[in-house]
């Protein structure tokens, strides 16, 4: 079946099969295999992107019904060359080690910083409760999405701290 | 003696922008971020090449079960499949087995039996991802089920069906005997001994679990009979020998990348099936073969970890002096034994069962069987079986200070070694390098204020709350290994590394060493610039390619620091050896007469006169003239070999409240204070404590692979096989305090699995003492509600 949709601020149309899920129409079709695939139960999160503004887990998303809706993916994260602050708070907190759970927790941090944008702890832990990062142990994830925030609001602190 | 750096990384209540560069060690942003947080990293699965075509395995439904008939005639007809390949057509080849890494063989595709659920029977290679599998369903296998050999506790009973009949003359499910330490001496002082406390307990079977599941794009050329693997492997170098032995392909003509890895742990240590199939089936087609396993496949197929049966017995004084230590395991290793771990040692490193603590004898004596489960017992995220160890004594040493009614602090202070004994012969034949053990112990202490702890506790029980304190105190053995006692395969556990300065002072590091996530690329960088000078941003690091780096054995144990780093150390210093006779000769002075300040070499006592690395660099590779004896350019090459393991080690608190009506545990405070001798990158060094205890509270309150009777996994999706989340492990507070290690040349020691291994005994007794009113003195990991609220009312069992 012949499906359009915008990926990233683009309109891309392609001929699939109508059981093709959006996670492998990204990755194999398009080519943006920024988006990862850990599991197929929905549990890991690594496939999030966002449809509509919204964080979904691509997995469970069938191409087809992304059809005539806008995706954006890691991929568009970064707006005229420049990171988003979110990205930039993961490299500065070192909220990732492997980096294949990374994108999707950008997506769905970015997204909860939209929505809300100076969160507690605990609204980001349980934002990110659907995404499996198995190598940081989270707490680095939250402050870099409370890294974020502080940028976002001018609130962070330049100091020469010797704290990692 | 001068004051030792100790101190705490609590999370930041500022944010701070201290990205300084360090010419050395450091906290440094890493290398490799730029990329993954823009989606740019290569993970194997996003690799394409022309043409390329994908794999798909069919597995076993059965634990065990003769194959009677494969018929794969429908698949072959399906009009995008290119090739089907049967255990019987690889037995043709002579590739329907391989061996594993442990000397055993395991079956590629079954021939004659499968031995357990998820097993590889045939694959199929087809156009697309969902063609291949669509044409699995095609293959018509007719199997005779056998019994299924589930619990390890009776495998070795006369009536339990032989699993592997396919080694000459074998009657029974027998794997491996293996004992260690004095049987003898530690009988002796156990019936000295005022008081003996004897717990079993499961280290259940756990999985590793990377984000990433295992896969592989095999692209063969038959032209120049040369194969290039891009592959989710741990030790790129290894894997390539082995192909070179297996698949009969000259070594020279094999290529493996192993491109950015979505975490390892172990899991992408052994050789799977897969990859052969991958290779087989590019050979065939003559076309490049993706082959990505799902995530059940990589839950009931690839290397599991653990599951050790522990019987435990610990003797002491009544003053809370341990003499001695006794332990019989039996260890479940599936339907083949594919342990990766050193030739000699086919328990791991259990042998350090001893711990931390000074006492007189010990022994332990093991019986491996085979089971139709999946083969494994690799190390998750832990040097070879020290989890289990440290579990085991961690765990007899809470149940004795019970008995003895003593604070498990004050029992371990009794007892830990001392500084004055390192390096220190344990009674298992082991050398630890280094430690100040107490002084760790006190940190934790103080940044979880224990006192203060123990009264909250005191007042919480009398309102009915249960709340528990757990202490774990651990020694890890890293850094695999000297090459006299220490290889895989026949293969020393040496490593190479190989250093190149341009024209213009910048350089290039080659390790054979593989990072799944560890910062390698930023660390050895660091490494190097501490010894010659140059800013890591000016060096580059390369490293999982097997054409682009120099031998070594992988990334694993807690290994690439200790062996790979050193290494790196170690070939900076020939470099910068070589450039101090370059450098006398452009000063025109003695060697004698220059010193080293970080970056540049300088007549003594005279800054004015001084060349710097980079216009060293620009001399070796000028036209100009170079003394008597000294190639021309700056480079460098070392094998390395360490002299000894070395021991990272930890004091870890765990504070858990239990919820008295629902069983549920929840982690509300997590200490860990690690020494890892010399720090290169504090940053990560925490980024490798967290993701370690972050396994700890899983394989303690959620992991578990389980069967069911007749074999069939229970643990086959992530559904079904629970990993922590955000909300189940709390903001992590470290510290830490820094002994280097003797044996290694910039005295640091192995950091990315200590946590795994200290922390499950933390949580544990942590619940174990919150449950002091029940009277109960052990439960077995998993905690989960359910196994612990059956504890609580008395019917305390064993997960398995």
């Amino acid at each position: 079946m012949q499906i359009t949709m915008m990926v990233n601020g683009e309109q891309v149309s392609r001929d699939v099969e109508g059981r093709l899920l959006l996670v492998h129409f990204l990755r194999d079709h398009l080519g943006l295999t920024g988006t990862h695939w850990g599991c197929d139960t929905s549990n890991c999160g690594a496939c999030a992107v966002w449809l509509d503004g919204e964080p979904v887990k691509s997995c469970t998303v069938l191409a087809a019904m992304a059809g005539g809706h806008e995706v954006r993916t890691i991929e568009g994260l970064e707006q005229f060359g420049e990171l988003d602050p979110i990205q930039r708070a993961f490299m500065h907190c070192h909220g990732l080690q492997c980096g294949f759970c990374t994108p999707g927790m950008l997506m769905t941090t970015r997204a909860l910083l939209d929505s809300n944008p100076n969160p507690t702890e605990e609204e980001i832990r349980e934002a990110i409760s659907g995404q499996v990062c198995r190598c940081t142990g989270y707490a680095t994830i939250v402050r870099s999405v409370q890294w974020a925030s502080a940028e976002q609001a001018g609130r962070r602190t330049v100091t020469d701290d010797t704290s990692p | 003696m001068t004051p030792r750096p100790s101190g705490s990384q609590a999370s930041p209540t500022a944010f701070v922008d201290n990205d300084r560069t360090p010419i050395g060690y450091g906290r440094m942003l890493r290398k490799e971020d730029p990329r993954f947080v823009r989606g740019k990293g290569q993970f194997v699965d996003d690799i394409q090449r022309p043409g390329m075509l994908h794999l798909a395995i069919l597995r076993s439904p059965l634990a065990h079960a003769r194959i009677r008939s494969v018929d794969i005639t429908a698949a072959q007809a399906h009009p995008k499949v290119k090739l089907v390949v049967t255990g019987e057509m690889l037995a043709e080849r002579g590739l329907a087995w391989m061996p594993t890494l442990s000397s055993d063989v395991q079956a590629v595709l079954a021939t004659d039996k499968v031995r357990f659920q998820g097993q590889e029977v045939a694959f199929v290679v087809a156009e697309d991802r969902y063609a291949a599998r669509d044409a699995l369903e095609l293959i018509d296998v007719s199997y005779d089920p056998l019994p299924a050999v589930v619990s390890v506790r009776t495998a070795l009973a006369s009536s339990a069906p032989v699993i592997r009949d396919d080694l000459a003359g074998k009657a029974d499910n027998h794997c491996f005997d293996w004992e260690t330490g004095d049987a003898r001496a530690t009988a002796a002082a156990f019936a000295r001994a005022d008081v003996v406390v004897a717990q079993e307990m499961v280290y259940p079977r756990v999985h590793p679990a990377p984000l990433e599941t295992c896969g592989a794009v095999a692209e063969y050329d038959p032209v120049d009979g040369a194969l290039t693997l891009w592959s989710t492997t741990q030790a790129p170098h290894a894997h390539r020998t082995l192909y070179a032995i297996v698949a009969g392909l000259p070594e020279h003509k094999i290529r493996v990348i192993s491109p950015d890895i979505g975490g390892g742990f172990g899991n992408k240590v052994p050789i799977y099936p897969g990859y052969l199939c991958a290779i087989v089936g590019s050979m065939l087609t003559g076309r490049p073969v993706k082959w990505t396993e799902d995530r059940s496949e990589n839950l009931t197929s690839t290397a599991f970890a653990r599951d050790y049966v522990m019987h435990g017995e610990i003797a002491a004084n009544r003053d809370g002096r341990i003499l001695a230590i006794r332990t019989t395991v039996l260890a479940d290793h599936g339907a083949f034994n594919g342990v990766a771990a050193p030739t000699r040692y086919p328990a791991g490193f259990f042998g350090v069962f001893t711990g931390s603590y000074d006492i007189e004898a010990a022994y332990c004596s093991m019986t491996a069987v085979y089971t139709n489960k999946a083969p494994g017992g690799i190390a998750y995220s832990c040097s070879f079986r020290i989890t289990e160890a440290v579990y085991l004594v961690e765990r007899l040493v809470d149940c004795l200070a019970i008995e003895l009614g003593m604070d498990p602090v004050e029992l371990r202070l009794k007892n830990l070694l001392r500084p004055e004994q390192f390096p220190y012969a344990t009674r298992t034949g082991w050398v630890y390098d280094s430690g100040n053990y107490e002084e760790t112990l006190r940190e934790a202490l103080r940044l979880a204020d224990y006192d203060e702890l123990r009264r909250e506790q005191a007042a919480r029980r009398t309102r009915g709350e249960l709340m528990g304190i757990g202490i774990s105190f651990f020694t890890e053995a890293v850094g695999a290994g000297p090459r006299r006692h220490m290889d895989i395969l026949g293969l020393a556990m040496a490593d190479g590394a190989e250093l190149r300065v341009h024209p213009t002072g910048t350089a290039v590091l080659r390790v054979s060493c593989q990072t799944q996530g560890q910062g390698h690329e930023t660390t050895f960088a660091q490494i190097v610039a501490e010894e010659i000078g140059i800013a890591p941003a000016d060096i580059k690091v390369v490293h999982g390619d097997t054409d682009q780096t120099p031998f070594g054995l992988g990334t694993y144990g807690s290994r690439s620091t200790p062996v790979s780093g050193a290494a790196a150390a170690l070939v900076a210093r020939k470099v910068r050896d070589k450039a101090r006779l370059i450098a006398a000769a452009m000063l025109e002075v003695s060697v004698a007469d220059l010193e080293w300040t970080k970056g540049a070499f300088q007549v003594v006592g005279d800054p004015a006169q001084a060349v710097s690395m980079a216009e060293i660099a620009r001399h070796a590779h000028g036209a100009g003239v170079l003394p008597d004896g000294v190639e021309g350019g700056l480079e460098a090459q070392i094998c390395y070999s360490p002299d000894n393991l070395t021991n990272p080690y930890g004091a870890y608190i765990c504070v858990v409240d239990v919820d008295p009506g629902t069983a549920v545990v929840t982690v509300r405070r997590f200490i860990a204070v690690d020494d890892c001798g010399t720090r290169i990158n504090p940053m990560i060094i925490e980024g490798q404590v967290h993701r370690g205890l972050t396994d700890g509270v899983g394989m303690a309150l959620m992991e578990m692979i389980a069967f069911d009777e007749v074999g069939n996994c229970l643990g086959a999706s992530l559904m079904d096989y629970l990993l922590p989340s955000a909300l189940e492990v709390p903001d992590w507070e470290t510290g830490f305090t820094v002994t280097p290690s003797p044996y290694h040349p910039i005295g640091a020691k192995g950091i990315g699995e200590s946590a795994t291994v200290g922390s499950p005994a933390a949580v544990v007794n942590a619940v174990v003492d919150a449950l002091r009113p029940y009277g109960l003195r052990h439960v077995d990991m998993p905690v989960t509600p359910s196994r612990l609220w059956e504890a609580m009312n008395g019917d305390p069992r064993p997960p398995i």
